[in-house]
């Protein structure tokens, strides 16, 4: 889960980074109240979880709570990069002397974390390892910091392998141990800070910062739940979420569901394919049922992708691993007596194979259900579903 | 022979006494898996009865090691309960554990991966959030369903599940030395290039299937190797070529972030050192399928 600034900059406080003052508006009156609580002159920030936001005009300086206001009325309802700005930050403003840039993240190559850091801060840190990749330092971070801390020692190497000014030797290594904490104690996977600035009064603070969470380690956090942005999730993503649906919408016609992430991911893939001959017609949808695949989840997740107006035709492909083919087609003739009219308002097509094909076939055969076809093959039932949504 | 898991194998299951450890030891032994016991410290000194066969629950893996000869540990305890199951497996030297759990955090899973380095690698970790493997015929350590093949000479290294079953079941006339799961985490402890080499030493595999995903660059990597080590025919699948950026697509490490992690890098990366890739996984069956019949 990627966190907006604003939830960043809170939880850098609260393990101790230097920050400025910030507050969160979602109104022009808020921000103008919020502006008045931090001194007056502010900068206003709209909140999207993109980057370019300060090209894009998302990025303002106001000078008192009036205008704050103003700006916030210009910023919020934005539309940066097709996110809906929904929310602003009110940051205190700082004399900026330099920009670095510091993070800690996941190294999945290596299997351990990574420290990067680099004197050449403000820009898109893609663009430093692509441009000057002399200017960014990458330090593997051992085991030993997962419990006790990042040492005072590791910090220094950080500090020295980048290059920071002498005289900000310190500051920069205190800063680094508060992050690593922040990475470590919340679970992050990314903890990124770019700026870090040095103002003219010679300070180091974050001035703007990404923060990822790692969702599997939410039941020791359960205070992460509310850093869940709602408004900004799909209403078809939403829904799914609340039965526990692994869902993810995309913007094609062919409903899909599966068991298995894989084989989901590679039933988009070729139901892609089989669209480039019929209309060029894409997957509308990731919908992984998993290994169970009862009667109630079919149910939920046809209920989630028929109510998908983008949705022309849906295509189920199962192997039976664990889960008998016999009891996925059941589930879909129980799915099809819950959802009543609705399920066959679209077509359906349906290709099961592996444990009990055979007589999860039947079972589909025998049940006649409105709109329902089989075929043997992944290929091609996805060509069938894409030739159906294109018909549509 | 097979890599990892062979008819000698003696295993043990971490969480054996919980629903799905219970379900799938029925299944591994029904498939033939030599499971000499269980683990749960609050039900050591009993024993299990399972379709008839009596399994003895012991309090630590130490103890079932010491007791039985296990050199295998598969776990199905909670997420919130892995890392100490993991550790304590490390711990006892125990030389394959397979972590079938989904959900781990991953920060557990690179400190396990941190100890067993610091340990000198003795242990074998595959996983977590995998199925498992199967050498077909001799044993089965995890989930995956043993019914769909026969003991043969394609060695198959996946990052899913069901894509695994896919493929094994598309090939089953030929069948398979040895099948592993590897899971899709963004930290693993086995990887694609493991197995690669593994199924390079096995006399009994004669080609290799390599399945991919999007996320991490592991199958880089492995084009990498397999361009300096691996002599054996090998054939790629990714799946993901419509994942859109940024979302995460069911497994925990299936992202694109940026550019990187790309479907189509990684298909590029395999073809490049000569690896034919599949397009579909019937397709990619089907390149195989003409490589086991010229062989």
């Amino acid at each position: 889960m990627d966190l907006f600034e604003y939830q960043a900059r809170d939880i850098f406080a609260k393990h101790g980074v230097p920050v400025l003052g910030g507050e969160v508006a979602e109104t022009p009156e808020q921000a103008e109240a919020a502006a008045e609580k931090l001194g007056g002159r502010v900068v206003v920030k709209a909140q999207v979880k993109t980057g370019g936001r300060g090209k894009a005009g998302g990025v303002k300086l106001a000078d008192g709570p009036a205008d704050a206001r103003e700006k916030a009325t210009a910023i919020l309802g934005m539309d940066i990069k097709g996110h809906t700005v929904h929310k602003v930050m009110l940051a205190q403003t700082a004399e900026i002397e330099a920009e670095y840039y510091v993070s800690f993240l996941l190294d999945r190559s290596n299997r351990t974390f990574l420290a990067m850091a680099s004197v050449e801060g403000g820009m898109e840190i893609e663009e430093v390892a692509a441009t000057k990749p002399e200017a960014l330092a990458k330090i593997p971070v051992d085991a030993a910091a997962f419990a006790e801390g990042l040492s005072r020692t590791k910090a220094d190497e950080i500090v020295a392998a980048a290059a920071f000014p002498a005289e900000l030797a310190d500051q920069i290594a205190e800063t680094l141990i508060k992050l690593w904490d922040v990475f470590i104690k919340e679970d992050a996977t990314l903890v990124e800070v770019n700026p870090l600035v040095k103002t003219k009064a010679g300070k180091i603070v974050a001035l703007d910062g990404k923060v990822s969470l790692d969702e599997n380690a939410s039941f020791r956090h359960p205070d992460h739940a509310e850093l869940e942005d709602k408004a900004a999730a799909d209403p078809l993503e939403a829904k799914a979420k609340a039965k526990h649906l692994n869902y993810v919408k995309l913007d094609g016609e062919v409903g899909i569901i599966g068991n298995g992430a894989g084989l989901v991911m590679s039933t988009l893939d070729v139901v892609a394919y089989a669209g480039e001959k019929h209309g060029g017609v894409k997957p509308a949808n990731f919908l992984d049922i998993g290994g169970g695949a009862s009667a109630e989840v079919m149910a939920n997740g046809l209920d989630i992708i028929l109510n998908d107006p983008a949705v022309k035709s849906v295509f189920v492909n199962v192997f039976g691993g664990i889960t008998a083919c016999d009891a996925v087609a059941n589930g879909i003739v129980e799915a099809f007596k819950l959802l009543g009219a609705e399920a066959g308002s679209k077509p359906l097509v349906v290709r099961l194979d592996g444990n009990n094909a055979e007589l999860g076939r039947q079972i589909l055969v025998d049940a006649k259900l409105p709109g329902v076809e089989q075929v043997d093959t992944m290929d091609g039932a996805a060509d069938r579903a894409a030739e159906l949504a294109n018909a549509h | 022979m097979a890599i990892f898991l062979t008819e000698n194998s003696k295993v043990i299951v971490q969480g054996m006494t919980g629903s799905e450890g219970m379900k799938h030891t029925k299944r591994m032994l029904a498939s033939g898996t030599k499971i000499v016991g269980g683990v749960n410290p609050k039900k050591a000194g009993t024993s299990v009865e399972v379709d008839g066969t009596e399994v003895p629950v012991f309090g630590t893996v130490a103890d079932a090691m010491e007791k039985t000869g296990a050199d295998v540990s598969v776990v199905f305890v909670p997420p919130a309960f892995t890392k100490g199951a993991a550790l304590e497996a490390i711990d006892a030297g125990i030389g394959l554990c397979v972590i079938i759990t989904e959900g781990v955090p991953v920060h557990d899973t690179a400190e396990v991966w941190a100890y067993n380095s610091a340990k000198g690698n003795q242990t074998r970790i595959i996983g977590p959030n995998c199925p498992g493997l199967i050498s077909p015929g001799s044993s089965n350590a995890g989930i995956i369903p043993a019914n769909i093949t026969k003991a043969g000479k394609i060695g198959l290294v996946s990052k899913s599940g069901t894509l695994t079953y896919q493929m094994m079941y598309e090939l089953r006339d030929f069948g398979f030395s040895t099948a592993v799961g590897i899971g899709g985490d963004p930290v693993i402890g086995t990887t694609h290039i493991d197995c690669l080499q593994a199924f390079q030493d096995d006399p009994e595999t004669a080609a290799i299937v390599m399945i991919g995903e999007i996320g991490g660059d592991a199958e880089e990597r492995a084009a990498a190797y397999i361009k300096e080590h691996i002599t054996k025919p090998v054939v790629g699948y990714v799946a993901g070529f419509t994942a859109p950026e940024g979302k995460t697509m069911g497994h925990a490490g299936a992202i694109v972030s940026g550019s990187s992690g790309t479907a189509q890098a990684k298909q590029e990366a395999l073809e490049a050192v000569g690896v034919k890739v599949g397009k579909t996984p019937s397709a990619t069956a089907q390149l195989m399928r003409e490589i086991m019949e010229s062989l």
